[in-house]
């Protein structure tokens, strides 16, 4: 349970028994399109707005994780998801359809880790016995939402990051074998006063180098513990700001097992600015890369520090500056 | 960023802020304006060259020539962005698509296109002057202004 300020630990280690993730076109050009269950050739996927499209891939991610289970619907007692739509709108009408108990989080891109982190509570507290967590994010809705119409010509800078369009959902469940989440740190708001839209690396690096140092700090570890410690979409800019953070800071995380989902999703030679970003970035590349590398024995302990961006279109319009978040979750696996 | 806006910011912030700009990649600005120039130039000679073809084939003076000729870039620039070509243009031109009448049209047609889900009245009509809007709005003003500066002076005996 709580140890030291801000990180549960989790005597239970719930298991991740199910995990799926869905992408879309440009994902599937990307270097880890193996890893994906289910690959859309079109933006669309049959549906009439990319809204419907979020929704759709967010409804087949959680259909398939419980179908992979051998469960049934029935059999999950709650859904925890949010995504990056105004009023969370792809998650609850997936809840919708699924008709599964529904918790909606909203966390920005560090949403993925959230739902994660609260489904393995949920177990741990013996509130539940079967939790689904997602989470989603379309490229083309989250541009709508929160930057200009996607046909507008307008010029990207370098420190801009591609919202993935991906899926991930992953069935928390109790006293069965997998990959076991051991514990969780959640992360405070950090803002330092970056209020550029087009650089959220910038700033949410400090979120991520405050809660892994949290995580650290309550679980009394070295970086060292883990094979991995991925951040979810600080992108090459904030990744590089990360890691000299850490140097500053006199904290050792040695390069060659940090990285971020932002930068493994997408290959150089794809047009992505400083990397991908969205909570469907850190969700498809845990859920589907990170935990099959696990599988096959690569790693035994990540630790999965998901970043978020809390701002809204209308806080960037009036000036404010950009508060931004991370949360952590350590999962083990160990045949 | 102004000095007033960091001043608010307390020191631990501002010290990030430098450490951050130090990491972060600059806009390449000289390649920009070159692209701009380039682009923003051809633009203006495939301008030239359909105000060129009215003129010589049609019945249009010089003065004339210049609303069909608009016509054409912007049916131009509203194929290319329905075709989703226009903003892959635009991210390697920058200012060199933007500026033009190309540009104008671009940012009215896309929005059209991207609201086009929210129905025809609240979507597409509510949503098609959502860039664009910005640009009448001053550039009415600023030819109000300029036309009561011009009439004054005309009033007081200049020409």
């Amino acid at each position: 349970m709580l140890r030291g300020h801000q990180t549960w630990e989790f005597k239970s280690k719930p298991v991740i028994i199910s995990t799926s993730v869905v992408g879309g076109p440009f994902e599937a050009q990307g270097p880890l399109a193996e890893d994906f269950d289910i690959l859309h050739g079109d933006l669309y996927l049959g549906q009439d707005s990319y809204e419907k499209a979020e929704k759709k891939m967010l409804e087949e991610a959680c259909e398939n994780a419980v179908e992979k289970a051998n469960l049934k619907k029935e059999d999950i007692q709650f859904f925890l998801s949010g995504d990056l739509l105004n009023q969370i709108t792809s998650s609850s009408f997936t809840a919708r359809t699924l008709s599964v108990p529904y918790i909606g989080l909203f966390g920005a891109c560090s949403t993925s880790m959230e739902s994660l982190a609260l489904g393995s509570l949920l177990i741990e507290s013996k509130a539940a016995g079967r939790v689904l967590c997602g989470a989603v994010s379309h490229n083309a809705a989250a541009e709508k939402q929160f930057r200009y119409p996607n046909e507008y010509g307008a010029q990207k800078p370098p420190t801009a990051q591609w919202t993935v369009t991906a899926a991930g959902a992953a069935i928390v469940s109790r006293k069965e074998k997998g990959p076991r989440v051991t514990s969780a740190t959640i992360g405070r708001v950090v803002d330092m006063g970056l209020s550029d839209p087009f650089n959220m690396g910038a700033a949410m690096a400090p979120a991520a180098v405050d809660t892994i140092t949290a995580h650290l700090r309550d679980l009394e570890i070295t970086a060292r513990y883990y094979d991995l410690i991925a951040t979810g979409d600080l992108g090459k800019v904030g990744h590089n700001i990360a890691a000299d953070l850490f140097k500053k800071h006199g904290i050792d995380v040695p390069g060659e097992i940090f990285t971020d989902c932002g930068l493994l999703i997408y290959s150089d030679d794809q047009c992505v600015f400083s990397g991908g970003s969205g909570c469907g970035c850190s969700a498809a590349v845990t859920y589907g890369h990170i935990l099959n590398r696990m599988k096959k024995g690569e790693f035994k302990k990540v630790l999965i520090v998901a970043t978020g961006a809390l701002l809204s279109p209308l806080t960037y319009q009036q000036k404010e500056s950009i508060p931004c978040i991370a949360h952590a979750v350590s999962i083990e696996y160990d045949q | 960023m102004s000095n007033k806006k960091k001043k608010k910011l307390t020191p631990v912030q501002q010290e990030y802020q430098k450490f951050a700009k130090e990491r972060e990649p600059k806009r390449p600005v000289a390649v920009n304006m070159f692209r701009a120039f380039l682009v923003g130039g051809t633009i203006c000679v495939i301008g030239q060259l359909i105000s060129d073809f009215f003129l010589w084939n049609f019945n249009f003076t010089e003065k004339t020539v210049g609303n069909p000729t608009v016509a054409v870039l912007i049916l131009i620039s509203v194929i290319l962005t329905s075709t989703g070509v226009y903003d892959h243009i635009a991210q390697w031109a920058g200012a060199g698509t933007a500026v033009p009448v190309t540009g104008f049209a671009n940012s009215i047609a896309s929005a059209a296109i991207e609201h086009r889900s929210e129905g025809y009245v609240l979507g597409v009509g509510g949503n098609m002057f959502k860039l664009a809007g910005s640009v009448i709005t001053y550039g009415v003003f600023a030819a109000f202004v300029i036309a009561l500066v011009k009439t004054t002076i005309t009033m007081l005996g200049g020409s």
